[in-house]
Parts: structure tokens; C-alpha cells; sequence
């Protein structure tokens, strides 16, 4: 993470500072051909220098710096604030062609993902480069390794081997996706171009997600009608920014759906800009989902080939490693060209997005749905809860039981129910000992505490959320504390930097929390701070696990 | 504004259970600040835009989720906020525990806020672990960096960024990896810093600290003063010891709102260099003058010996008064100096013309701004700026030509930098590319020489186009058919192969500046300093005068001035035509007023100009001399020939601090005092009249300048008597309408007074022509300019064009800066810029050793590959002595302005 290179002294009678360097900047002309040279394209120019070179070195980023007249200082912090990026100064080993990475988060250090790091790296030594990283969104079929950008999935040392053997590098793109014209045969596109002729369809839209119920599904849960109604009234151009840099440990259904449907999701993307007022959309995906990428691309080149009345922009950016590009400020600051640091609230996105102007911002899932609800109506989706709560929702599951995957089910349903009703019951041997609700950062719940209602504000008096509905299911098999741990680590890592309680108080957790007993103490007070004062829910929400461990499991970190 | 909008615009809010008023814009952290509530706060600092992220100020604010920052939030009406109820004491405490233990233990600052906070919450230890600490940086020769003691507050980032917009310093790497960066992670003495220090001002921990541990040396006193170096006028405070300046701070002025450059917070140390003159000299008899063997800077006893004050003075009045005994007042002349106050100019100024009784007393303004002072006075009836800086932040469109404002009026540059990143468009035209171009939304590199062509096809598109303000033009000017008529043959598409430009970038750059709602221009010798300098800024006027963007905040005309105090000089009289506050030596009005008020019978004929000077004294018309703080053997054009002039001297009687190049032809030395030894005011560029303190004493038998000048004057049989600085400007107040509203006691309280400012309630006039101009019928005059070529153009010969200026870190002739140990060694050797294209076609790597040769001389510096420079033309800076660019600059002039063309000449380049 450090550097390490050789330390750059002035020359004799240079000026200040790196010159650039003729033939470094012909080389990144070439490798950003065709991308306007302008600060919010600094993240794409760094991916095209990075696919080329597979490192980003010191010569390249000055060149990069002079070109879209940026300061190098500027270029340096972004790329190095994003994990995807590697910078190599002066004297720094570039690392190898091929990087391995695997996934060291909850539900693929439950399937071995330690054992297989181990093992993969006592086999590949510097040839090829074994890397840790935080969820990439295939919970499902834990442990997951990406060899290059292919994803192997229940991934063992013999699979990664034989793909590496063989250079399959490139990522397995869903072929049996749904095309433009199966989506408009079942009638597609009807309700879009309906609110781009009528206004009067457009008004009525709003009042059928109001009555719908619908929430944001990234996690947050606001009200999308209301959502669009604070838009609407927000001063021209406004924007709209789709967040699909799913994150959360645990979370994949953005993934599930797109790679089935992405159609119904970029109609959800027009009518809402249609019904709000918007000329431009950007998709933010993360980059570890190129075959999203790639579908997203085909189908919106579809779109704009055969779509037959006027289309807002459609832009789709690119991620680099960063969970916290997932918080819709930071998210704005990424695409906007810059290190994915959470803004201060006030002003709100809705307010002050995406270049300073009004911005709609969604979670990918909830665009999804805005068909069917209108299509179906509003009741349909409201009356599908339990236990009195309202609609659908998407969960992964992944963990100890014998369905892992997205399952569409009822609001309010209990973990238990969830787990004999769709995932096919506990594996074998295994008994429920414990669950993640809402990923990494929704907090832990005991055995006792299954048949709780599954939904928003339902966990709350828990100490717990629901988010984005990742549920990952620990067995008596596992400890919680190994769990908790896993996620502080995660959260230092994925920690923006910004706000001294996250900065520090997530590096501070994870040397306290190794202690065979815990200072519960000194915990409970870091997590206090963290939860009061950090900027983002990062911070916020990281000492959840800590929290629950202490309430629910204090044998497992008290002194016996 | 009116009170009842004053009160609409407060909030009221609780605090602590207490009722407490913000007003508008007004944080919960000022706000309570500001009823004696002390809230902790690090990344907070005035001045700087706020972060919030340090979380030490946050507040429980009733129905909030979570605890805010109170230096981001505003209070709104009705808001119940506790700052000290326990939920936000604990947060505040632990943020506070959280980063000292982060923090190493050796402690590189008195002032820590860190350590502040911690002993309010009596915090000792962290229970928390550290991190490991990175290394010191020391790289750099004015900057200490101690990480050790970063808490990631990002002030300096802000400092650099947003401030000062020098953008070198970043916030790298995630979470507990984040750590501040100098470009890609360089040392900062190999980054680009430009050692402002902003960033040294912003740190609140002492990570970043002056060099050397000064930082932690007790200070005597503080003594609020101004920066001696160009023209911004930043204000700064002297910290001293034992009577040695440890350190300097910016201080809170209004050209400068507390920020500094390099020189302005490091160059301070010359003063105490062991090259001081420290006593009164006479040369040694026989001894030949000349930069000859035995001259040496560090050692004046090779060519002079001492004398006592009495001997040295009565040695230097007797050879004046020999010279016009012999040869009449008009053997006699004295150049006085931009650098002394302006009652020091005023004295020096009154001594020539009523001791010497002639009107030869001139400056180096005369090679600086000369030419821009004859084409303002001509079309808009004053020389000096219209607007101020400041106004940078009003304007939609700043164009800058001809000046490097980021390295010569670095501070000036940050607030042009800080509209361009606002939003406001710039347009830099310069035919070096310099760190300004970044922040510009066009560069116009033109070829140099082209300004006229690049200018009026500017002009002929505005006409073309009918941008132009016709109501304006009927109104308020004259002669606007001749100009029509004038530039009809410049369109952009003729000019486009002259100039180097394309027509459709001069056409979008035309129709912005005069579209615009504000357009303002700011121009330095880049325009001056050729022979067309006057017809160069007789379009910049044209330009302001025909679009209507004068006379407005954010529009008009800013000549920017080059060093602290040459607008105050030539305001002073400091000039051969004219005597203070601008009026004619020739009108015979003034010049009876003047004989009145000084009780001696005037000079009606303008005085000789710098140049002319010199050209006189090699004649043998000029014999004796008095030069004060001048250094005319390195500062004015071709060299050789003006030290010959000064050589063929019968007299001359030098006040200086240094043994400078011009001492090598004195014939008596008196021992000056720095600026920071004397008090004085000093008028800025903006027309800002700021007050200088004494910070020092004058080392050995040094003297105060004042006084200098008056046991002269006494010798010359005038009859003096003036105390201090302020009995001088009281003086002078009686004589200079524009400044008789401020009073010695208003400037001692306000520290800086804009003129015009004629009354004792008058706050000074930032925007000046509002309604008219100050000519005879009001309005401004349209002076079209014709297409001319520099004196010298390159041949087979010398097929090169040479440009000089300045360099950040060096002053003028370098007497003084290349005497601070920071400043030296940043830039230690001189240098010749040229692109690396040039360079690699003469075998020439950067560092290697370059001859630049013109008819005149040649001189030997180190390569510097220079992607800025267009190709065929090279760039030296004009103050390393040992290869002192003026050897080769070509003394043309310019007909009006007599302004020698030192930013143009034909050289041949090659290894040496």
C-alpha cells in the first residue's frame, strides 16, 4: 500500500516537479482514444491505462495529469484510493500479468476461501498474483475466485489452476438474457413511451409507486414515489445516477436480475426520467460485475438502435474496488471523476447531486420493479408481505443452507421461514446458529432470534437492518466472533479515510477484537463514536457487528 | 443593506439550553465561537473551506439520528443543540483520544491544536493502539515534513488546493492507509511545491513546519508589517528573537486574506546576511571602478575603505555639489528606488528637485510599466490600475497576457486561480506556457512580438461581430471611427499566420471577453517591454473602452506592478515629468504649487528616464549621481553599455544594503536598512497604501534610509527636519489630493487605505471611472495601434528570440533573495529555458551548460527543457549575476513610453 520506490530527487537545473514524458504521453493518447479529456473521464482513462499496461505507472499518471490538465497529485489520489488500480512509482515492482482474486468475505471464508488462498499462493508464488478481495457479489456458490476477470465459482485450487492454465481470463458473459424484442413482445416499453405521450400517465406513475409501497432497495428504504415527487420539483437539468455497485457483502441480486432482465430495468431508467425531468442517466456498476457491464452495453445499444421515440443519455460508468462507492454521495463523487469520499449531508443529492445539480439517485432493484407495479398495480406488490408488511423483496441468501441464491419473497417473512420455504432448509449437519440480516453491515442475530419479520424498521429494536436484504446464515459450525472480525477487517479496508471514527476506529476494532477477550468497554465506546459521528453508514453501521457479538455471543468473547 | 433585512437573515436557536443568535452564513461552530462557547475542532480553520471530517466538533442537534459537525452545519430557526451534554462530550473526547494516539510522541510544535483539546478534556494517553509512523521528510529547504504527527485533517490539502490553488498536495491511498502526498507520492523537495508554505500556516499539529525547528523557538514579538517583494502587498507578521526574524506569518490583509508565497514567508534572512553593508565606505584611492578584481560582494574593503557617517556624508555632498558647480543641475541625476516607502521616494524625490535643482530623478518603473503608464494616461487619464485583484472574483471572463503572475505576483495569481475554478473563464495569452495555462479555459501561446496583431484582431472581431457597447462608446469615449477604420485590415484570419493563433480561438476568446457581464484584464511586461509596449496596451484599453468593461466591479484594467512599492514611488514623484500625485513638472499650475509648498523655485522641463540617464552619463552630460536601493549594472538593458555610463562617472554616491554590481562603480557607500528595519507605507499594485513596521534594528552603523537622505539633503543646504515616516507623509498628504483623507492614525488602525481617498470618512475607492474619466472632457480616447516589429528580429545569425523576467523565487537583480539561504536553494544556478525539442537538436541535456550569445554579450547558464517554450525562443531569468541576462537584452525604445525592449532580442543558442 506504501510506497516503496526510490525517492525522486530534482535534477540539475530542472524545474519543479515530473516532467512529462514525450513518449509516456503518446502512449496514454493512445490507450484513451476516443474518451473526451475531462476530469469526470479521469476513472475510465485510468481503467484503459490499467487493462493495457495491467499497472498504472508513475510516467503514465504525469502524462494522464498534463493531458486533462489535472495536477498529478490529483490523479494519484484517485488512482490510488481504488483498489482495481495498481501504481507502480519509479523502482516499485509491477505485479504480475494475471492477478487471482479471491474473495475473503463472510459466506467464502464460511466455504474455505482462507484455505484456498493459502493454497493457491504456495502454488503460484510471483507468477501469478493472489489477491484478497471483499465480496464480488457470488455469495451463492462460495468460495468464489476471479481468475483475470472470469469468475470461477465454488472455486477449488484444481479449478483456478486449470483456468489459468488454459487463460481463460475474460469474464462469462449470461447469454439467455431477455433481448429487446422478447421484452417488447410481452408488451415492454409500452408503459415508457405511455409517459412520454401522456403527462397524465407520467402523474399517475407517482401515485402508484406512492400506494405501492415501494422503497429504495439499496438498503436506505425510501419511498421512491416521494423520491421522484422531491425531484420534479428541483430546478433544471437534473440528473439521474442508478447505483449498481453492489457492495455489500452478500448482496447479489442487482447482479441476478440484470443478467436476466436488463431490459425491465432500463425501462424503469426511462420512465423515471421521463416522469421526473431528467436528460441524462448515469449507471454506476461496479467492476467487478463486467459481465453486467457488458449486457447493460448490448442492451442499451439495442435501445438505442430500435427504440422508437427520443432516449435520454444513457451512460454507463465503470467502478474501480471501492464498497464505498456504493453510498450515493461517494458513488456521485466517482463518476464525477474523483476518490469515492461520502459528501457531508446537508445538502442532499436530491438537492446538490452529480455536478452540483439535482440528482435522482436509485438502487438498481428498485427501477426494476417500477414495471410491474404500474403494470400489475400498485396492490399487487403492496399486498404480497406477511405478518402485515408490504411487498417483495429480493434476498440473497448464501451461507449454511441448501439453497443459496436470489429469492424473490414475501416482506416481513422470518429468517426461518426463509430458509425451509426457499432455501431448501439448513445444510446437511449444520444447525442455525446465527445470521447476517442485511450484509456486512446490518448487524447479527442468534438462532432465537429467526422468526423476527424480515423487512425495514423491523430489526431496528435488534440493533439490526435489513439493507439490502443479503441474509447469510451461520451454523453451529461457526463462531461469530471469526464472522464480526471478518466484516471489521472489511470495513477498515473499504473505510474511505475521510472521518477520524471510521479511519481509525475500524483499524482500532479489528486490533481489539482479536484479543481473546474482548475490552467490551473500550468497544462499546469506539463503536459509540462510530456510530455517532462518522460521516457515512459505513462508519454508522460498522460497529453493528461488534454490538451484536457483545449482546447476543459474549461467551464467545468473555473470559470462560 | 438595510437593518431589517439584517435581522430576516438571523436565526435564533438554542445552544446548550441558552438562546443564542447566528447570522447569516454563520455556522453552529462560529456561532458558538462567538458567545464564548468552545466546541474542539481540528480540520476546522478560518479561512478554509470546511471538511468536517475530523469529527472533534460534533453537537447532538435535537431529532437527528446522529451527531453533526457544527463547523459544517448552519443553525435553522428553532434548532436545539447541545455542544456539551454528554452524548457529544464522548463523541468529541474519544475523536480526540482516537487521533492522539495516532499522533507520534515528539512533539514539532508549540501551538499543537491537537495537544490544546486533549489538555481541555484533560486527556494524557490514548487507550488506543498507534499506527505505524512514516518517516520525516526533510527535503525540502523550507518545509518540514512530520508525519509522525498527521491527523489527516486535509488543512493543508485545502491550503494547497483551494487556497492557493497550487494543487501539489493530495489525500492518497483509503481508510487507515490514507496519508497526504506531494505529487505521486514524491518527497516535497522533488515535487512541485512551490513553497508557499499556506500549507505550514493551515497545519494544526506541526506535521508540516518551517525548516530548522524554528517552529519551536519562543518568540520576542510579533510585529505586523508588509511583505517587501512585488507588488500584491501581501501583510504579513514578523516573528523575532534576540532581534532576528524566526519565521513569518500572513496576516489577514485584504490583498492577501492571509496567505503568502515563498518570498513573501521565507526570503526574510538577507537581512541578516553577512554580506550587509554594515558601515560607511569611500573607495579606496586609485582603486578603478568596474566589476573588476577587486570587487567582491562579500568583502567591500578590496575597493572601498571605512569612513565615519560625517566623513561618507560630507565625502558624498561635496563631490554632488562639485558636479553642479561644474556642469549645472543638469550634470546631475538620481534614481531612487520601487523598494523604499513611499516617504522615501517623496525625499528622495524632493531632494534631486529642489537640492540638485533638476527634474533627472527616475526609477526602475521606467522599465517595468513605463509604457502601460503612457497609454493609460493618454486614453483614460490615470496610470494606475482601474480594479483591484479582488475584483477577479466578480468577473465571468479574466484574460492575463503578457505576465506569469504565478510566478511573479504569486499571490495575486491565487485569486485569478480561485475565479477560474469557480467558474469564471480565463484567458491566458503568453508566448510561454506558465503553471497558469492549467487553471485557463484558453491558452493562447502567441509568438512573441505578435501582441498587436493577436489585440487588434480581437478588436476587429468584436466590431465584426457587434459585440461592442455603443451606448458606452457614445457616451463615455472618443475617436472610436479611427480605430473602426484602423483595424479593418486585422482580421483574425489575417492575423491567425502572424500571431500564431487560429482565427476561430481569437474569434470565441473576442466574443467572450466583451459578452461577458465582467470582463477584466490583467496584464504584465509580457506587453510592456517591447518597443510597441505603449501600443500594446493602447489595445488592452481599446478593448475595455469599446465592449464598456471598465468602471464596474469585476471589468477594467490592471497593469499589474512589479515590485512592493512602484505605484507609491511614481505616485511619490519618483518620475522626471512629473512631480507627486501626477501632476506635469511642465504645468505651470504645479509647478508653482510645488515651489510654494517646498519654498524653492522648480525645474519646468521633464527630467531624463532611466535610460537616458545611463546613455547621458556615458556621453559625459551626466557626472554625478545619487542612487538609492537601485542596481542599474544589472537591471537595465545592455549591460555593458550602461555600466560604461556609470563607470564615466565623476561621482556617484550609492545606499544600499549589498555590495550590488552598481556599488562596483560607486564612489561612496552608504549602509542602508532593510525593509524590515525601517517604517514607512507602501502602495500596491491595487493603489492600497499599507502601513511597514519595524520589526529590527539596523545592523552595525547601518542606517535608516529617512535619515540618510536628510543629512544629504542637509549638506546640499536644505533645511529638513523629519522625525519619522509619519512627518514625511504628513507632508505629502498636504500636496497629493488623492490621499488626503488618510491620516498617519487611520493607517496605523486600518493597515491598509485604498486611494482616491479625499476625506477623513472616505473608505477608499476600490473601482475607480465609475461615471467618467479623468481627462479633460471626461472621457476616454480610442489610440489605434499599428503592426510593428521588435527592434531586433532573429536572423541566420542569432536565429533565436531571448525573453527575460523573473523567476518565483528571486527577486529583481537578486541582491536580496539570492542572499536567503530558502529561496537560494531552491533556485541556486541560473538557468536558460528552452524546449527540449531545442535543447536535443544543440546536443544539449537539461543540466548540462548553454551559451546564449546576442550582439551584445553572452552569457553561460544550465540547460532547462522546457515544455512551455515555443520552439526558436529561450527564456533567462535577469538576476544571477553570473550570468546576467541584461548583457544581452537590446536597450531600444519605445517612442512614448521609453521603455527599453527587454522581453525581445535575437540570440544564438548553443552547448557550451
Amino acid at each position: 500500500m506504501k510506497n516503496s520506490g526510490q525517492k525522486r530527487v530534482r535534477g540539475k537545473g530542472a524545474g519543479k516537479g515530473r516532467p512529462v514524458d514525450p513518449a509516456a504521453q503518446a502512449e496514454v493518447s493512445a490507450a484513451i482514444a476516443g474518451i473526451a479529456l475531462q476530469r469526470d473521464h479521469l476513472i475510465e482513462c485510468l481503467h484503459r491505462i490499467q487493462d493495457g499496461y495491467k499497472h498504472l505507472s508513475a510516467r503514465h499518471l504525469t502524462a494522464l495529469a498534463d493531458l486533462l490538465h489535472l495536477a498529478p497529485a490529483e490523479v494519484y489520489e484517485v488512482a490510488t484510493f481504488y483498489h482495481h488500480f495498481d501504481v507502480v512509482r519509479e523502482g516499485e515492482q509491477a505485479p504480475p500479468d494475471l492477478t487471482v482474486r479471491v474473495c475473503d468475505s463472510v459466506s467464502c471464508s464460511l466455504f474455505g476461501a482462507e484455505a484456498l488462498i493459502n493454497n493457491l499462493e504456495s502454488q503460484y508464488g510471483e507468477g501469478v498474483r493472489i489477491q484478497r478481495v471483499p465480496c464480488v457479489g457470488r455469495c451463492d456458490a462460495a468460495p468464489v475466485a476471479v481468475v483475470g476477470q472470469n469468475a470461477i465459482g465454488h472455486a477449488d485450487a484444481a479449478k483456478v489452476s486449470a483456468a489459468v492454465e488454459k487463460g481463460h481470463e475474460s469474464a462469462e458473459v449470461s447469454v439467455d438474457w431477455v433481448r429487446y424484442e422478447a421484452y417488447c413482445s410481452d408488451g415492454g416499453y409500452t408503459l415508457a413511451r405511455q409517459c412520454l405521450d401522456d403527462p397524465a400517465v407520467a402523474e399517475s406513475i407517482i401515485e402508484t409507486l406512492d400506494s405501492s409501497g415501494l422503497r429504495g432497495l439499496g438498503g436506505a428504504g425510501f419511498p421512491a414515489g416521494r423520491k421522484w415527487r422531491i425531484l420534479k420539483d428541483q430546478p433544471a437539468p437534473r440528473l439521474m445516477a442508478v447505483n449498481i455497485d453492489e457492495g455489500e457483502p452478500g448482496t447479489f441480486k442487482d447482479r441476478y436480475y440484470l443478467e436476466r432482465d436488463p431490459h425491465r430495468f432500463l425501462e424503469g431508467v426511462l420512465i423515471a426520467a421521463q416522469v421526473v425531468g431528467i436528460d441524462s442517466c448515469y449507471l454506476y456498476v461496479r467492476d467487478e460485475y463486467p459481465g453486467v457491464i457488458e449486457i447493460l452495453n448490448a442492451a442499451i445499444g439495442e435501445l438505442k438502435a430500435q427504440y422508437p421515440a427520443p432516449l435520454p443519455e444513457l451512460i454507463v460508468r465503470r467502478g474501480a474496488g471501492a464498497y464505498i462507492c456504493g453510498e450515493e454521495s461517494a458513488m456521485i463523487e466517482s463518476i464525477e471523476g474523483k476518490r469515492g469520499l461520502p459528501r457531508l449531508r446537508p445538502p442532499y443529492v436530491a438537492e446538490v447531486g452529480l455536478f452540483g445539480r439535482a440528482t435522482l439517485e436509485h438502487n438498481c432493484e428498485t427501477l426494476y420493479w417500477v414495471r410491474d407495479i404500474v403494470d400489475n398495480g400498485a396492490d399487487w406488490f403492496a399486498n404480497q408481505g406477511r405478518r402485515g408488511r408490504k411487498g417483495l423483496r429480493s434476498f440473497s441468501v448464501s451461507g449454511r443452507v441448501n439453497k443459496p441464491g436470489v429469492h424473490l419473497a414475501p416482506a416481513g417473512i422470518s429468517l426461518r421461514e426463509l430458509i425451509d420455504e426457499f432455501c431448501g432448509g439448513m445444510l446437511d449437519g449444520h444447525s442455525l446458529y446465527a445470521y447476517f440480516p442485511g450484509g456486512a453491515s446490518g448487524g447479527i442475530l442468534p438462532a432465537a432470534l429467526a422468526d423476527e419479520p424480515l423487512d425495514f424498521d423491523t430489526l431496528q429494536p435488534h440493533g439490526c437492518f435489513i439493507g439490502s436484504a443479503a441474509v447469510m446464515v451461520l451454523s453451529d459450525q461457526d463462531q461469530v466472533r471469526d464472522a464480526a472480525l471478518n466484516t471489521l477487517k472489511f470495513f477498515a479496508h473499504e473505510s474511505c479515510g475521510q472521518c477520524t471514527p471510521c479511519r481509525v476506529g475500524c483499524d482500532r476494532a479489528t486490533e481489539l477484537m482479536q484479543e481473546a477477550v474482548w475490552d467490551q468497554t473500550l468497544l462499546e465506546e469506539l463503536a459509540t463514536v462510530m456510530e455517532d459521528a462518522s460521516i457515512c453508514g459505513l462508519g454508522q453501521a460498522a460497529p453493528n457487528p461488534i454490538r451484536c457479538t457483545i449482546k447476543y455471543f459474549p461467551h464467545e468473547v468473555e473470559d470462560q | 443593506m438595510s437593518t431589517a433585512t439584517d435581522i430576516s437573515d438571523q436565526v435564533s436557536f438554542t445552544l446548550n439550553d441558552q438562546p443564542v443568535t447566528a447570522t447569516s452564513g454563520e455556522t453552529i461552530l462560529q456561532a458558538a465561537r462567538r458567545n464564548g462557547v468552545d466546541i474542539p475542532h481540528l480540520c476546522y480553520a478560518d479561512g478554509l473551506a470546511t471538511a468536517g471530517n475530523c469529527r472533534a466538533c460534533v453537537v447532538e442537534i435535537e431529532g437527528e439520528r446522529v451527531l453533526a459537525p457544527s463547523c459544517c452545519r448552519a443553525p435553522s430557526e428553532g434548532m436545539k443543540v447541545s455542544s456539551d451534554n454528554p452524548r457529544a462530550r464522548r463523541s468529541q473526547s474519544l475523536v480526540l483520544e482516537l487521533l492522539r494516539g495516532e499522533v507520534g510522541d515528539t512533539s514539532h510544535t508549540n501551538d499543537s491544536e491537537l495537544d490544546h483539546w486533549c489538555d481541555h478534556y484533560e486527556l494524557e494517553q490514548s487507550r488506543f493502539g498507534g499506527r505505524h509512523q512514516p518517516a520525516g521528510d526533510l527535503s525540502h529547504p523550507a518545509i518540514a515534513v512530520n508525519m509522525e504527527s498527521c491527523i489527516q485533517c486535509t488543512r493543508c490539502v485545502r491550503a494547497c488546493r483551494e487556497e492557493q490553488n497550487n494543487d501539489v498536495i493530495g489525500l492518497a491511498f483509503r481508510g487507515a492507509h490514507a496519508q497526504i502526498v506531494f505529487d505521486l507520492g514524491d518527497d516535497m523537495g522533488a515535487s512541485s511545491c512551490v513553497g508557499c508554505g499556506e500549507c505550514v500556516q493551515a497545519c494544526p499539529t506541526g506535521a508540516l513546519m518551517p525548516a530548522g525547528n524554528v517552529g519551536l523557538n519562543p518568540i520576542d514579538k510579533k510585529v505586523d508589517s508588509v511583505c517587501p517583494y512585488c507588488g500584491v502587498g501581501c501583510l504579513l507578521t514578523y516573528h523575532v528573537k534576540d532581534n532576528e526574524i524566526q519565521y513569518v506569518t500572513g496576516r489577514n490583509g485584504p490583498a492577501n486574506k492571509g496567505r503568502l508565497c515563498v518570498k513573501g514567508r521565507y526570503g526574510f534572512d538577507y537581512v541578516s546576511h553577512p554580506d550587509r553593508l554594515t558601515q560607511p565606505m569611500i573607495r579606496k584611492e586609485g582603486v578603478p571602478k568596474g566589476l573588476n578584481e577587486f570587487f567582491d560582494p562579500t568583502d567591500p574593503s578590496k575597493m572601498f575603505r571605512p569612513a565615519t557617517w560625517d566623513e561618507a556624508l560630507d565625502h558624498a555632498a561635496q563631490g554632488l555639489k562639485s558636479v553642479k558647480d561644474s556642469s549645472g543641475s543638469k550634470g546631475l541625476a538620481g534614481f531612487g528606488s520601487a523598494k523604499g516607502s513611499n516617504e522615501e521616494a517623496y525625499l528622495f524625490q524632493k531632494l534631486v528637485r529642489t537640492g540638485f535643482g533638476t527634474n533627472n530623478v527616475d526609477h526602475c518603473t521606467r522599465l517595468c510599466h513605463a509604457s502601460s503608464v503612457a497609454a493609460l494616461l493618454e486614453g483614460i487619464g490615470s496610470g494606475a490600475v482601474s480594479n483591484q485583484v479582488e475584483d477577479a472574483a466578480h468577473a465571468e471572463v479574466i484574460v492575463v497576457i503578457g505576465a506569469n503572475p504565478t510566478g511573479n505576483h504569486p499571490v495575486a495569481a491565487t485569486f485569478i486561480k480561485n475565479a477560474a475554478r469557480r467558474g469564471a473563464t480565463l484567458i491566458v495569452m503568453d508566448p510561454r506556457r506558465t503553471e497558469l495555462a492549467r487553471h485557463a479555459k484558453h491558452f493562447l501561446q502567441f509568438k512573441a512580438d505578435t501582441d498587436v496583431a493577436l489585440l487588434n484582431a480581437m478588436i476587429h472581431t468584436i466590431i465584426d461581430e457587434n459585440l461592442v457597447d455603443e451606448e458606452f462608446i457614445a457616451s463615455r469615449t472618443n475617436n472610436f471611427e479611427e480605430l473602426k477604420e484602423r483595424v479593418k485590415d486585422f482580421s483574425p484570419e489575417e492575423m491567425a499566420p502572424i500571431c500564431g493563433i487560429e482565427a476561430d480561438v481569437i474569434r470565441a476568446c473576442a466574443r467572450a471577453y466583451a459578452a461577458s457581464k465582467a470582463s477584466i484584464i490583467f496584464w504584465g511586461m509580457g506587453i510592456s517591454q517591447h518597443v510597441h509596449g505603449t501600443d500594446n496596451a493602447r489595445c488592452l484599453i481599446a478593448l475595455s473602452l469599446m465592449t464598456g468593461q471598465i468602471g464596474r466591479p469585476g471589468t477594467g484594467l490592471h497593469p499589474l506592478r512589479g515590485q512592493n512599492n512602484v505605484q507609491g514611488a511614481s505616485d511619490a514623484g519618483l518620475i522626471p515629468m512629473m512631480l507627486p500625485d501626477y501632476r506635469r513638472v511642465d504645468n505651470a499650475e504645479a509647478s508653482e504649487f510645488f515651489s510654494r509648498y517646498w519654498h524653492t523655485e522648480l525645474d519646468p522641463n521633464p527630467g531624463l528616464t532611466v535610460v537616458e540617464i545611463m546613455d547621458k552619463a556615458y556621453e559625459g552630460e551626466i557626472r554625478g549621481m545619487y542612487i538609492m536601493g537601485e542596481n542599474p549594472a544589472m537591471s537595465d538593458p545592455d549591460l555593458n553599455h550602461s555600466r560604461a555610463g556609470l563607470a564615466a562617472l565623476d561621482h556617484m554616491v550609492l545606499q544600499d544594503i549589498f555590495l550590488t554590481e552598481t556599488a562596483a562603480f560607486a564612489d561612496v557607500l552608504l549602509p542602508a536598512s532593510a525593509f524590515p528595519e525601517k517604517t514607512g507605507t507602501f502602495s500596491n499594485t491595487d493603489r492600497r497604501v499599507q502601513v511597514g513596521r519595524q520589526a529590527l534594528d539596523c545592523p552595525g552603523e547601518a542606517r535608516q534610509d529617512l535619515w540618510i537622505i536628510q543629512e544629504l539633503a542637509k549638506r546640499l543646504g536644505l533645511d529638513w527636519n523629519y522625525p519619522e515616516a509619519k512627518d514625511v507623509f504628513e507632508e505629502m498628504r498636504g500636496a497629493m489630493p488623492s490621499i488626503a483623507g488618510m491620516t498617519w492614525e487611520r493607517l496605523e488602525t486600518e493597515h491598509s487605505i485604498t486611494y482616491p481617498c479625499e476625506g477623513d470618512s472616505d473608505p477608499g475607492q476600490g473601482v475607480v471611472f465609475i461615471d467618467d474619466f479623468p481627462t479633460a472632457d471626461g472621457r476616454g480616447r480610442f489610440v489605434p495601434a499599428s503592426l510593428e516589429s521588435a527592434n531586433e528580429l532573429p536572423d541566420t545569425d542569432y536565429p533565436f528570440v531571448l525573453i527575460t523576467g523573473r523567476q518565483l523565487e528571486h527577486w529583481h537583480t537578486g541582491s536580496m533573495t539570492r542572499r536567503s539561504q530558502v529561496l537560494n536553494a531552491i533556485e541556486p544556478e541560473p538557468v536558460v529555458s528552452a524546449h527540449p525539442d531545442d535543447l536535443d537538436k544543440m546536443g544539449v541535456v537539461e543540466g548540462g551548460t548553454i551559451k546564449v550569445a546576442s550582439r551584445r554579450g553572452e552569457v553561460v547558464a544550465l540547460a532547462r527543457a522546457d515544455r512551455g517554450m515555443r520552439p526558436g525562443e529561450v527564456f533567462i531569468p535577469f538576476c544571477y549575476h553570473e550570468a546576467a541576462a541584461n548583457l544581452l537584452t537590446n536597450a531600444a525604445l519605445d517612442p512614448v513610453g521609453k521603455i527599453a525592449e527587454v522581453k525581445y532580442c535575437a540570440v544564438r543558442v548553443s552547448a557550451a
